[in-house]
């Protein structure tokens, strides 16, 4: 491992003068042409050797390398007249305009007043020197300047050539140039117009043989040859004397070649085009946008040492750990540096001969050798202080586990590797949500550090069991989940009796080998054999989602056991669900006693649960949503009664009878009064299926609990669907004055206009059927467009606030040192940290 | 408290940013709907967008105004000011038409609906008289208005969009105030779209000091940084609220806060926070590339290199959090 001791300070950006063009360059470019028929580089061309070399075997003319070390050498063309640089060309016709046409002085004097006396700024000057018509200095008359794209600049009537502007620029004295706001030491103008051109080397547009052994060249080398071409020939004809007007039609050719050499999408110009007829890929095009230089390569950079498969769940494993497939972690290595004091471990290790065995040795030259059964003698014999042996991925390693888009910081997290069979990553369903993955073949990337310092931070700061709480509000991110919440409410409930051998079993799977008190029957609570998994101190109060939100609280005598009591790390009363095993009692639990603990309530806990899931058993089927006759007429009759009351709304309309409410069209009233009695009706099924369905059943237990889907959910199979919609409005298009030929024209009935009337369980009729994909579609739609719009708006988010840093006084600075807050969000708090328990 | 501080050296910006960002794809993009204010008030994506943009014109703005105390609770002031409030342009209770071979303007007053906003034909005339001046003929019959103009085609188009936009009465700007009752404190309030903070604080019987519009860079304009930054943080919060989102306030505020830090409400992106970095390399990686290295070189400019994008780009250690830190070796 080298250690980088400089740094860059800063990066000064200026123009290059024809003359460092000309320094720098190693050749000047005069053939129009790459590789020979023999395939070498011609002298003089475009491919010339002295450019760097980027076939194996040659060596470079200029500093003696080859394709692997010479990082290439720049060359230059001189154009034979001067052109004007198209990105330049609107700065260019500014300063012509501030500037006298004659005496190329500055059009104000320094040091001029505003009409109160007052010196003009940098801004006004400029705006100034653009209305002056008379030169203060020699006091010739102005014309107008006018600048058109990409590249022509008028005076009056009259074009001006690039000669000329080159001349007017050359002549604006340094001390006006400062004036109009310019840095002559590293921007002259007249270096706008360009006398010489610099070649790229042959590296940065490296030619491609295709199959057919042919070559192909890059889109820059194209346009360098053409460039080289015109040159040539305007060369050519100024030496023989050519009319003045050829010679201006092969000079606009130049500048026009010049113009798409830099950009290809300059308006006003048409693109130049490969033979092909694809645009040319030219410099701009190069640095820009998303697949740009700049985002794609120096933004975004790849790495070794990573891997990508499906992950699958393993509710086995700790939250802190990945299961690595034992192919990857054959493939993937961990350096380790040879000490005085790992030299003997280091050479037992590299004695080994199966998994986990050293892949690579590099030893103190710098060599990178494979260790191989031939060279491992010689390779321990030479083993020594300074070396570095590549370790195969094991037990323990901690890597950096990521899913995509990481739209948070939690997104990329440091798991400890565990390697198993299979060939899937393997993790614990506990910390789905911060990854947002799911199993429906979601993959996963994996990422090993590489040095001592990123293991030791990766440990420290990212380790999964040190994000269990979310930045983003400083509740539990990383927590139970469905099947687990049942399994705790299941074991909690009201009333759990276990016995002595039940609760042996219930803590044995999750790693606990002691037994709670027994109560007086000599049979264990499930309360109690829950409660072991809670430090001996915790205290704990609080009203759970089963509550009922009665008048007054009987607390711990809820009949809904929805009040819990925890006294001395015992759980006396109340069940678990969602709100408090994986909310309150994680997030005390990580408060006041730490990452670990909170840890190891939920590697304990949701094994118990998945334990406790299983011993009760939890499913649900089409049997728990069947409804008998009585209650299916009920439910019809609630639907019926809207139906016709929708009826009597549209009865009411056509009468005009129908009162207005403010602000609306009396067709908007109806429709709004329509959705509501509509959306009501639906709503009012759910106590009617509760009251039949009971606390039994496991839908609504679910529901309850929070561990899976609403009541909502429940109506939609038992009851009916309800009314569709589309823009939050019943669904209208279609055909004329009714959506669907199934309907009478003009009928704004319920079913005619997207009211579902049956459930899941019975299906949909047809026209039903139709108005839920409508539904349907509508929010994939949305989705589609929320994230991209979304996307879109964090990239900004991230741009603009990304320098922002809590100094060592906890206030806010940006990346110049300027006070954005004086405190961090006024009290100094970590929101990670601050959430009131 | 010293365990709950924020750690030194903590990159809060894009802690924030991601809090902000990430629940994004969570919000739905459904629009808002005020009882006769305004039809389409965006909620969730596309407002926090807006906000987020600091536009000027935000899609549709809504003004909430409360009377002086000794009518805060009466309903029938409340809908008196309410009435007088509400701007209402001669377009709005006439129709206009014209007739270029006659060259005259014939305008006919919806006189049941001018009733109901307590305007007269009278009072039609006379601001018509008083914008135009003697440049024309008018002369009137029942509920209509016969405009005579010698003028070209062209200027007559002219005077007809002039006629159209007369204001007649009320604030301009506030359209449909209607009267809200805000069971909390018992005490109704006029909610109006649109915003003039400007004339409302002429508005008689306005209780000044409680107006509030939803328009941040109006707020800002009348009331300053502090006002619009506290008006900004509010909007966020609510945004977040109203989708069911709990974001801490610290990041809210922060962004706020960075928005507002020079002064004014600048928006994100590269008009604004993005595109005033002093950093070239971290300009140049955001939008606008080209334009970003161009200008650089005509003035020379140096980055420092102290922010992340440029630091990533040369490929070396960013200056955030555990990179912020710096030994010294004695020696």
């Amino acid at each position: 491992m080298e250690f980088t001791e400089k740094q860059v300070g800063a990066i000064k950006f200026t123009l290059f003068s024809p003359e460092t063009i000309r320094k720098m360059s190693v050749i000047k470019v005069t053939v129009p042409d790459t590789y020979n028929e023999d395939g070498y580089p011609i002298d003089g061309g475009l491919m010339d050797q002295h450019m760097g070399v980027i076939d194996p075997g040659l060596r470079c003319k200029t500093c003696g390398g080859t394709v692997h070390t010479c990082p290439g050498h720049f060359g230059h063309i001189d154009l034979v007249r001067p052109v004007l640089h198209s990105e330049f060309a609107r700065v260019v016709a500014v300063l012509l305009k501030v500037t006298c046409s004659s005496c190329s002085r500055a059009l104000v004097k320094k040091g001029a007043k505003d009409t109160f006396g007052e010196l003009l700024s940098e801004d006004e000057l400029l705006a100034q020197m653009k209305k002056t018509k008379k030169c203060p200095y020699c006091g010739a008359k102005q014309e107008d300047i006018k600048y058109e794209k990409p590249t022509t600049i008028m005076e009056g009537k009259r074009a001006l050539l690039p000669i000329e502007i080159r001349e007017r620029l050359a002549k604006i004295p340094d001390e006006d140039l400062e004036l109009i706001g310019m840095d002559p030491e590293s921007a002259r103008p007249e270096w706008m117009v360009l006398t010489a051109l610099p070649i790229p080397p042959v590296q940065m547009r490296p030619s491609i043989i295709l199959e057919t052994g042919e070559r192909s060249e890059d889109d820059i080398t194209h346009k360098l040859v053409d460039i080289i071409r015109i040159n040539q020939r305007l060369d050519a004809n100024l030496n023989a004397g050519a009319p003045q007007l050829i010679i201006e039609d092969l000079w606009e050719l130049l500048q026009y070649h010049v113009t798409t050499y830099f950009n290809n999408e300059s308006a006003n110009v048409p693109p130049a085009r490969h033979r092909s007829g694809r645009p040319l890929k030219t410099l701009s095009q190069r640095l820009k946008g998303k697949e740009g230089r700049f985002r794609y390569n120096l933004s975004g950079k790849r790495v070794n040492f990573s891997s990508r498969t499906v992950v699958s769940p393993d509710p086995n494993i700790s939250i802190n750990e990945v299961g690595v497939p034992r192919a990857v972690a054959e493939e993937l290595t961990v350096p380790i540096y040879v000490t005085p004091w790992n030299l003997e471990e280091c050479k037992e290790m590299l004695k080994r001969t199966e998994y986990p065995k050293i892949v690579y040795v590099t030893g103190k030259d710098g060599r990178r050798r494979r260790v191989m059964e031939k060279n491992v003698e010689e390779l321990l014999a030479a083993l020594d202080v300074g070396w570095v042996l590549e370790r195969q991925l094991k037990d323990g390693d901690p890597v950096i586990f990521n899913r995509q888009p990481s739209l948070h910081r939690i997104s990329m997290m440091c798991h400890k590797t565990k390697v198993l069979p299979g060939r899937t990553f393997r993790l614990h369903v506990a910390v789905c949500p911060p990854y947002n993955a799911d199993f429906d073949g979601d993959e996963m990337n994996l990422h090993v550090p590489q040095t001592y310092e990123a293991r030791a931070e990766t440990e420290e700061l990212m380790l999964v069991e040190r994000q269990i709480i979310s930045p983003r509000n400083g509740s539990a991110i990383i927590q139970p989940n469905e099947d687990h919440v049942s399994g705790a409410y299941l074991l909690t409930r009201k009333g759990v009796k276990l016995t002595k051998d039940e609760a042996t079993r219930f803590l044995g799977a999750a790693g606990i080998y002691e037994l709670p008190e027994p109560e007086k029957d000599g049979t264990y609570s499930g309360k109690k054999v829950f409660s072991m998994l809670f430090p001996k101190d915790l205290n704990m109060e609080y009203k759970t989602r089963l509550c009922k939100e009665v008048n007054e609280c009987s607390k711990e005598k809820c009949p809904y056991d929805g009040y819990v009591i925890i006294r001395n790390g015992i759980l006396e009363h109340g069940s678990m669900e969602k709100k408090g095993y994986s909310g309150l009692i994680l997030e005390k639990l990580f408060n006041d006693y730490g990452p670990e603990v909170a840890r190891e309530f939920i590697d304990r806990s949701t094994k118990m649960a998945v334990y406790s899931v299983t011993h009760f058993g939890f499913s649900v089927g089409l049997e728990n949503y069947k409804l008998d006759k009585k209650t299916l007429e009920k439910i019809n009759e609630i639907r019926d009664k809207a139906i016709k009351e929708v009826e009597g709304l549209i009865v009411k309309y056509k009468n005009k009878t129908l009162p207005r409410s403010p602000g609306k069209t009396l067709k908007e009233t109806l429709e709004e009064q329509i959705m509501m009695v509509l959306n009501h009706a639906r709503d009012s099924t759910g106590s009617i299926l509760r009251e039949y369905f009971g606390q039994d059943n496991t839908s609504i237990v679910m529901a309850n609990i929070g561990s899976r889907g609403s009541i909502l959910n429940v109506i939609q199979m038992a009851a009916f669907l309800g009314q569709q919609a589309v823009r939050s409005k019943r669904i209208k298009r279609g055909y004329k004055g009714r959506v669907l030929p199934h309907f009478k024209i003009g009928d704004m009935g319920a079913y005619a206009r997207g009211f579902v009337g049956s459930s899941f369980m019975k299906g949909l009729t047809p026209t039903e059927y139709f108005f839920h994909a409508a539904g349907g579609r509508e929010s994939i739609v949305n989705t589609a467009i929320r994230t991209a719009r979304s996307g879109y708006m964090q990239r900004r988010l991230i741009n603009a606030l990304q320098d922002l840093y809590t100094d060592y006084d906890r206030s806010v600075r940006d990346a110049d040192g300027n006070i954005i807050q004086l405190r961090y969000g006024g009290d100094m708090k970590d929101p990670m940290r601050s959430k009131k328990v | 408290m010293g365990k709950k501080l924020i750690d030194s050296g903590e990159a809060v910006g894009i802690i924030a940013a991601q809090s902000l960002g990430e629940p994004g794809t969570q919000m739905t993009m459904r629009t808002f709907h005020y009882a006769g204010v305004a039809e389409q008030v965006p909620t969730g994506l596309p407002r926090l967008i807006e906000l987020v943009d600091a536009r000027r014109e935000p899609t549709q703005s809504l003004t909430d105004i409360y009377l002086e105390d000794e009518f805060v609770k009466d309903k029938k002031k409340n809908e008196e000011v309410a009435a007088a409030l509400e701007h209402v342009s001669l377009s709005d209770v006439c129709a206009v038409t014209e007739n270029f071979a006659k060259k005259e303007l014939r305008i006919k007053v919806d006189t049941k609906f001018a009733q109901t906003k307590g305007i007269t034909v009278r009072d039609i005339i006379n601001k018509i008289k008083e914008v135009l001046g003697k440049s024309g003929k008018i002369k009137s019959k029942n509920d209509q208005i016969l405009l005579h103009i010698n003028a070209t085609y062209q200027k007559l188009r002219r005077i007809t969009m002039k006629v159209k936009s007369i204001p007649l009465k009320g604030i301009k700007g506030l359209s449909k105030a209607t009267v809200v009752y805000n069971e909390k404190t018992g005490e109704y309030f006029i909610r109006a779209g649109g915003y003039n903070l400007h004339d409302l604080k002429k508005a008689e019987h306005v209780n000044f000091s409680r107006v509030y519009t939803n328009n941040v860079r109006e707020i800002e304009k009348h009331f300053g940084i502090e006002a619009g930054r506290n008006a900004l943080l509010k909007e966020i919060r609510q945004v977040m609220d109203l989708q069911g989102l709990t974001v801490d306030v610290r990041h809210i505020m922060l962004l706020a806060d960075a928005m507002c830090s020079r002064g004014m409400i600048e928006p994100v992106g590269r008009h604004g926070l993005s595109g005033r970095k002093s950093s070239v390399l971290a300009r140049a990686a955001f939008e606008e590339t080209v334009k970003h290295l161009v200008n650089a070189s005509i003035e020379g400019e140096e980055d420092p290199l102290n922010g992340v994008t440029e630091n990533i780009i040369i490929g070396q250690t960013v200056k955030l959090g555990t990179g912020k830190v710096r030994l010294i070796m004695r020696q």
